[in-house]
């Protein structure tokens, strides 16, 4: 059981069944480490904005740092139209970025390794952004469809294509996100694993694997919970500042 | 040897474990439906929940403690720049008042000399009047010295050439001719003893 990778994204109950008329809302392993997270987020960034001092201590100094380090890619990608955004995109990222990064301690469950979890993120992401687009350009948001200097034969051709390339972002954002964190942790515990089969003669190869991977997996982690918010940047700058 | 063993174990526990996962696998945790609906609803909790409090209290915090240190530091930095500017201000004072004194001693100095060298001159006139005067004096005295000079001395040279002839030769000679005598001879002289 323990040498199956897969065992480590199980969901499993915590506490008693709690039902919601017929369906199933029960306190998870999932539940806690999204509100194990988000406490934790909660936290630091209390911590991180209560006392000013012109100089600050490093919690304070991480807690501004991650605020600039956001607004600068919010501003970078979306332009200043997307100051209202500023909030969600940095709840989302250091959603995702905790999450991640509580995945990597042993015996923790990753809650971005989870295809439901990711994908409702990127519906939502998906839904606002095509909300906003609607709001603020009215029908003229199709025209995201219609990409300018393209030849008059190829039109239907282009505009079938950008419209099923619009369609598939929730799909390719959810499944980035899960994907890369499913492979990653999975890699780990089949290396670990292998430590554990081949034992002290042969064990150390593998080893060595499994904490370059380790490395790999944090920057994995991070790089992805970046990939996540700049691709809702990118979603929200076409919403708000359509180009084509 | 040990190489073979390493190789051989390496893939049979590589072969074992493809087993066991084929064997124990039945499927991906993350395809089973069964918590779908509860991990939707915690998300939207937790993920609601983190995001009202950044949004409401925690961001407005960060943004405003940055705002408030941009501010404070653009504050001390315009603060230093105005006293800067008050203390060159002030040494351009200090530099003119000192301009100014050296000036006003200037003038002092100028003024006094002028007056010192005026008083100089004034009792170096005086002094030079009083000193004419006095050689002037002199000089009137000089003169009626000189005038009276050969008369006395005429006088006293008849006399003693009167007492010298009555002593070598007991005769009384008149007084007008020595007299004569006397004169032509001082006059004969004169110009050798006062060059005249």
């Amino acid at each position: 059981m323990a040498t199956n990778p897969m065992h480590q994204f199980e969901v499993y109950r915590i506490g008693p069944e709690i039902k919601l008329g017929s369906i199933d809302i029960s306190f998870t392993n999932a539940s806690l480490f999204m509100v194990i997270s988000s406490l934790a987020i909660l936290l630091v960034f209390n911590f991180g904005s209560k006392k000013n001092s012109i100089l600050p201590n490093k919690i304070q100094l991480l807690s501004e740092l991650s605020y600039t380090f956001v607004s600068k890619m919010i501003n970078d990608t979306a332009g200043s139209k997307a100051k209202p955004y500023f909030s969600f995109i940095f709840s989302l990222f250091m959603f995702v970025l905790f999450c991640n990064m509580f995945g990597m301690i042993p015996y923790t469950f990753t809650v971005t390794s989870h295809i439901i979890v990711t994908f409702i993120l990127a519906a939502f992401i998906f839904i606002g952004v095509t909300v906003i687009g609607f709001v603020k350009h009215g029908l003229g948001y199709l025209k995201l469809f219609v990409p300018s200097g393209v030849p008059v034969v190829l039109l239907p051709l282009i505009v079938i294509i950008e419209i099923i390339s619009y369609l598939s972002r929730p799909i390719s954002l959810s499944v980035r996100l899960f994907a890369n964190m499913m492979a990653g942790h999975t890699m780990m515990k089949v290396f670990g694993g292998f430590v554990i089969s081949l034992g002290i003669v042969g064990g150390w190869l593998p080893l060595s694997f499994s904490v370059a991977l380790t490395g790999l997996e944090i920057l994995v982690a991070f790089l992805q919970a970046y990939v996540f918010a700049i691709l809702t940047c990118i979603y929200l700058n076409d919403a708000l500042n359509l180009h084509h | 040897m040990i190489k073979k063993i390493l190789f051989q174990s390496i893939f049979l526990s590589f072969l074992f474990t493809l087993k066991a996962f084929a064997a124990e696998s039945g499927g991906m945790p993350q395809l089973n439906p069964e918590f779908w609906i509860s991990q939707i609803f915690w998300l939207t909790i937790t993920f609601g929940i983190l995001y009202i409090l950044l949004s409401r209290f925690i961001l407005p915090r960060i943004s405003n403690n940055l705002e408030t240190r941009k501010s404070q530091i653009s504050e001390n930095i315009e603060a230093a720049d105005k006293q800067r500017k008050d203390s060159e201000l002030k040494i351009k004072e200090y530099e003119k008042t000192i301009l100014d004194t050296k000036n006003k001693a200037k003038t002092y100095f100028q003024q006094s000399r002028e007056k010192i060298i005026k008083d100089i001159n004034i009792k170096r006139e005086s002094l030079d009047k009083d000193l004419s005067e006095e050689v002037k004096k002199a000089e009137t005295e000089i003169q009626n010295l000189k005038n009276q000079a050969p008369q006395k001395i005429n006088k006293i040279a008849i006399e003693t050439s009167k007492d010298l002839v009555q002593q070598l030769i007991g005769v009384e000679v008149n007084n007008s001719s020595i007299s004569a005598i006397v004169d032509d001879l001082s006059k004969k002289n004169l110009g050798k003893y006062y060059g005249n």
